[in-house]
C-alpha cells in the first residue's frame, strides 16, 4: 500500500506501525505533524496509542521515559530547541537505559524558517552517546523508525532520530507495511533506574560498555551504504576503483593529490544532503543515515578518494569526526572550509557548486520585489494587547517590552515594533524581572499562554517570591496558535496558576483586548506599572485562526 | 520526462490546496512526486512557496534547482517574480494579475505587471474576480490550477479534474462542483 506523506507523517505512521504505545510531544516547528497524525489517525486510535500534548518537552521526556520503564515503546517529539529543554531528562535516560523502545525525534530547522537557532541535535546524540538515526527520504523515515525501535530495546538504549525541515516538510509516496504488536506490559525491576552517584557510575560504565555495540550496528547498516564506483577510466588509463589501498598506507605522499588510480573526490553525504548530491550526479558516494560514524566505510571511502567532501545539514558535526578519523594529512571540505556555506541549509545549488558543477541558468532576480514578512491575522487578540502597551510604553522613556516565543513574537515588526527581545521559551518574565532588578523601569513581559505554562510559571514565582517589580502580560489566545492551533496545557486555569505562585488577587486582571476596552485596559496598565511588585494582566481572546474552524463546526 | 513546479503565493490564498490536488492527480497517475511546502511562521500572511516535482523517473531533491522549474503558477504577480530565478529559461508562469498588497512597501503594480510581461512565456489574469463571478470567491485557487493545467505537460486537464472531485468530496457535492466550475473556467481562459 502506498501513501503520499509528509516526512513527518512518515515518522508517524512509521512509529504506528512499530507497536508505539505513547506520543509525548510539545508542539514546534517543523515537528508539530508527527503528534497530530498520531492523533488523528484510525489505527492509532484503535490502538489506544496515548497522544495528547504534553505542557513541555522535559514532561513529554520524562513521561516517555516511565513509559518505556513499563515495558512499552514511546516516542518524544520536539523541535531542535526543545532538545535543550529536556536535555537533564535525554541525557540522563542514556545513563538509566530503557526497558520498552524509546525513540527520541529531534526536528532540526537549518536556515531558521521557524526557529533562533540552528542548532545541530546530532551533537546531543554524541553528548549522550547513543546511537541517531538520520533518514534521506520519506520511506526511509517510515522504515527507519520500526528499526529504531528494535535497536533501542537490543542496545536497552534511547535512539535519537533526527530529521530536517525539507524532510520533515516534504511529500512523497512511502509504501506501507510491516505492522507490528504492541509490547506487551512488562515494567522493569533493576536498580540501574536509580541514580544515586553509586549506581551512576556503574550505569555510565556500562553505556560506555556499549558504544563497540552501537558502532558495529552502524557500520553494518544497510543505511550507510558505499556506493560502488562505475567502471571510469582514470588519468592514468587504469579503471578508477582498481586500486584499494588502506588508510594509513605508507606508501601514500602526503600531499599529492594525483594519486594512481583515485578518484577525485569522494562524497560523504548525511541525511537529505544524499538527496542534492544525487541530483548533481556525484560518484563515489558513502551515504551516511545511522551514527555513530561507520569509521570503516568513511576509510574505505577515503582510500579509493584524493579528497573528500563532506555534505551535511546542519552544523559541521561529521566534518569535524572525519577529520579526527582521517589525520591533518587527508585533505576533507565542507562547511567549515567555506566548501559549503556554514549557515543556513543545504539545497540543491549550493551542493552542486560545491561539487564543482555550474549553476543552472534561471534569470536574473526581479527587480520588482518586496520582502513580504509574516504579520498577525486580521483582528487577533495580540494585536489590541500591542495598541495597549504601546500606547502605556510611549509614556515611560525607560519602558521595555520584554517578548517571547509565540505569534505574538511578530509584534516586534511593523507597525507595532513593540518588543526588546526576544530568545527562548519563558525568557520574557525572567529577563523582566532581571532587568527590573538591575532597576530598569517598567519593566513589562508579553507571553503566550502555551508559552506560560511550558516555561513561564517557575520565572513568575521567581519574581513573586523576590517581589520584582515587574508587570506581565500572559496574551491568552486559548491555543498554540503558532504552530497551528493545539491545545494549550493551562487553558482555564490561568488565574489560578498565578494566584497559586503568589500573585496578589489585587494585583491579577482578566481583560477582553477589543477597541472598546482599549481606555478600561491601558488603565489597568498604567496602574499596575505603577505597581511596586508583580502584577499579572490576562488578555483572553481566541484565535481567529480556531474561532473561523471553530465557527465552521 | 518530468515537470517542476513552483506553487506561490501569500499565506492563506490556498497555496497548499493546489498542490493537494496536483498530487492527488500525480499519485494516481502513478507518477514520482516530490513536494516542498513551508509550514509554520512563513503561514501568517507572509509569501508562502512549494516545490512541486514530478517526474517518471525517480526525483533525488526535494527543492527544485534554479533554472529548473518548468512551471510558476502563483496566486499573486509579486510572488510570481521572487522566484523567477529557478525558472527554466523556456519555463511558463501562470499567475494571478492581482496585486495582494499587505505590506506597505508593495512596488508600483504597474511595474510588477510590466517586468512579468517582459519575461518570455506569461499567462496572468484576474482570478478572483473570475472565481467572485462564478459565486465561488474561494475558488480562485482552483481556476488559476485550471489555467495553469494547460501547461502542465505530464498530468491531463482530466486527470486534474478528477483529483479536485476525490479531494473536495468529504465537504460535498456542492463544493466539488464549485471548484470544477472554477477550474474549467480557468482552463477555458485564452490568456495570451
Amino acid at each position: 500500500m502506498k501513501k503520499l506523506l509528509l516526512g513527518d507523517e512518515a515518522v508517524a505512521l512509521g512509529a504506528i506501525y512499530a507497536g508505539l504505545s505513547g506520543v509525548y510531544a510539545y508542539p514546534g516547528t517543523p515537528s508539530t505533524e508527527i503528534t497530530e497524525f498520531i492523533q488523528n489517525n484510525p489505527l492509532a486510535r484503535e490502538r489506544g496509542i496515548r497522544s495528547r500534548w504534553c505542557t513541555n518537552e522535559k514532561t513529554a521526556m520524562e513521561a516517555a521515559l516511565g513509559m518505556s520503564y513499563a515495558g512499552k515503546r514511546a516516542l518524544v517529539c520536539m523541535k531542535h530547541v526543545g532538545m535543550n529543554v529536556c536535555a537533564d531528562a535525554f541525557v540522563n535516560s542514556a545513563i538509566t537505559g530503557v526497558n520498552g523502545g524509546l525513540v527520541v525525534l529531534a526536528a532540526d530547522d537549518p536556515s531558521m524558517h521557524s526557529s533562533q537557532n540552528e542548532q545541530d541535535s546530532r551533537f546531543y546524540g554524541k553528548f549522550a552517546m547513543i546511537p541517531i538515526f538520520e533518514p534521506s527520504t520519506q520511506q526511509e523515515a517510515f522504515c527507519m523508525m520500526s528499526e529504531a525501535f528494535e535497536l533501542s530495546e537490543k542496545l536497552g538504549e534511547p535512539v535519537l532520530f533526527r530529521v530536517v525541515t525539507r524532510l520533515a516538510h516534504s511529500r512523497a509516496a512511502v509504501e506501507i507495511g510491516g505492522l507490528k504488536d504492541q509490547n506487551e506490559f512488562n515494567p522493569a525491576t533493576g536498580k540501574g533506574w536509580i541514580l544515586l552517584p553509586g549506581i551512576a557510575r556503574r550505569q555510565y560504565v556500562s553505556l560506555i560498555g556499549k558504544q563497540e555495540a552501537m558502532a558495529e550496528a552502524a557500520e553494518e547498516s544497510e543505511h550507510n551504504r558505499l556506493e560502488e564506483i562505475p567502471d571510469q577510466v582514470g588519468d592514468d588509463g587504469r579503471k578508477i576503483g582498481d586500486d584499494r589501498r588502506e588508510v594509513g598506507d605508507d606508501r601514500r605522499e602526503v600531499g599529492d593529490d594525483k594519486k594512481a588510480g583515485c578518484a577525485p573526490l569522494g562524497v560523504i553525504a548525511c541525511g537529505i544532503a544524499y538527496n542534492y548530491v544525487s541530483e548533481a550526479g556525484a560518484k563515489n558516494v558513502l551515504k551516511v543515515s545511522q551514527y555513530p560514524l561507520p569509521v570503516k566505510k568513511i576509510k574505505e571511502l577515503a582510500a579509493r578518494s584524493q579528497n573528500i567532501l563532506v555534505v551535511e545539514d546542519g552544523q559541521p558535526v561529521v566534518e569535524q569526526d572525519v577529520k579526527a578519523i582521517l589525520g591533518a594529512d587527508y585533505k576533507i571540505e565542507g562547511r567549515l572550509t567555506g566548501k559549503l556555506p556554514r549557515t543556513g541549509e543545504l539545497n540543491p545549488d549550493n551542493v552542486a557548486a560545491a561539487l564543482g558543477i555550474a549553476p543552472g541558468q534561471g534569470f536574473a532576480p526581479a527587480k520588482n520585489l518586496a520582502a513580504r514578512p509574516p504579520q498577525l491575522c486580521p483582528g487577533c487578540g495580540h494585536r489590541d494587547v500591542y495598541n495597549a502597551l504601546n500606547k502605556v510604553a510611549a509614556e515611560y522613556p525607560g519602558a521595555r517590552i520584554f517578548g517571547d516565543i509565540g505569534c505574538y513574537t511578530l509584534g516586534a515588526l511593523p507597525p507595532f515594533q513593540s518588543l526588546s527581545s526576544c530568545v527562548d521559551m519563558g525568557a520574557s518574565i525572567t529577563m523582566a524581572k532581571g532587568a527590573a532588578d538591575a532597576g530598569l523601569f517598567p519593566a513589562i513581559a508579553i507571553i503566550g499562554d502555551s508559552t506560560f505554562t511550558h516555561s513561564g510559571m517557575t520565572g513568575l514565582l521567581d519574581a513573586v517570591n523576590d517581589h520584582s517589580n515587574i508587570t506581565v502580560v500572559i496574551s491568552d489566545n486559548l491555543t498554540t496558535a503558532m504552530t497551528g492551533g493545539q491545545d494549550s496545557a493551562g487553558t482555564s486555569k490561568f488565574e489560578a496558576i498565578c494566584l497559586g505562585l503568589g500573585v496578589e488577587p489585587e494585583h491579577l486582571h482578566v481583560v477582553n483586548p477589543i477597541a472598546p476596552n482599549m481606555e478600561a485596559i491601558t488603565a489597568i496598565i498604567r496602574k499596575e506599572i505603577e505597581y511596586d511588585g508583580v502584577s499579572v494582566i490576562i488578555p483572553r481572546r481566541e484565535c481567529m485562526q480556531t474561532l473561523r474552524r471553530h465557527s465552521k463546526k | 520526462m518530468k515537470t517542476d513546479i513552483i506553487l506561490c503565493g501569500v499565506g492563506g490564498q490556498g497555496i497548499l490546496s493546489i498542490a493537494t490536488v496536483i498530487g492527488e492527480a500525480a499519485t494516481q497517475a502513478g507518477l514520482n512526486l516530490k513536494q516542498a511546502e513551508v509550514h509554520g511562521m512563513s503561514q501568517r500572511g507572509g509569501d508562502v512557496q512549494s516545490d512541486l516535482r514530478l517526474s517518471t523517473d525517480p526525483i533525488h531533491s526535494d527543492l527544485i534547482p534554479k533554472g529548473h522549474a518548468d512551471l510558476i503558477i502563483s496566486m499573486e504577480p509579486m510572488e510570481a517574480l521572487r522566484y523567477i530565478p529557478f525558472l527554466d529559461a523556456d519555463g511558463t508562469i501562470v499567475t494571478s494579475s492581482k496585486p495582494f498588497v499587505n505590506i506597505p512597501d508593495y512596488p508600483d503594480a504597474e511595474a510588477v505587471l510590466a517586468e512579468l510581461d517582459s519575461l518570455p512565456h506569461v499567462h496572468k489574469f484576474d482570478i478572483e474576480s473570475l472565481a467572485r463571478e462564478a459565486g465561488n470567491p474561494k475558488g480562485a485557487n482552483m481556476a488559476l490550477l485550471g489555467m495553469a493545467a494547460r501547461f502542465m505537460g505530464i498530468l491531463s486537464a482530466q486527470q486534474l479534474r478528477d483529483a479536485i472531485g476525490r479531494i473536495f468530496a468529504a465537504k460535498g457535492d456542492a463544493i466539488v462542483e464549485a471548484n470544477c466550475k472554477c477550474f474549467d473556467l480557468g482552463y477555458g481562459l485564452q490568456t495570451d
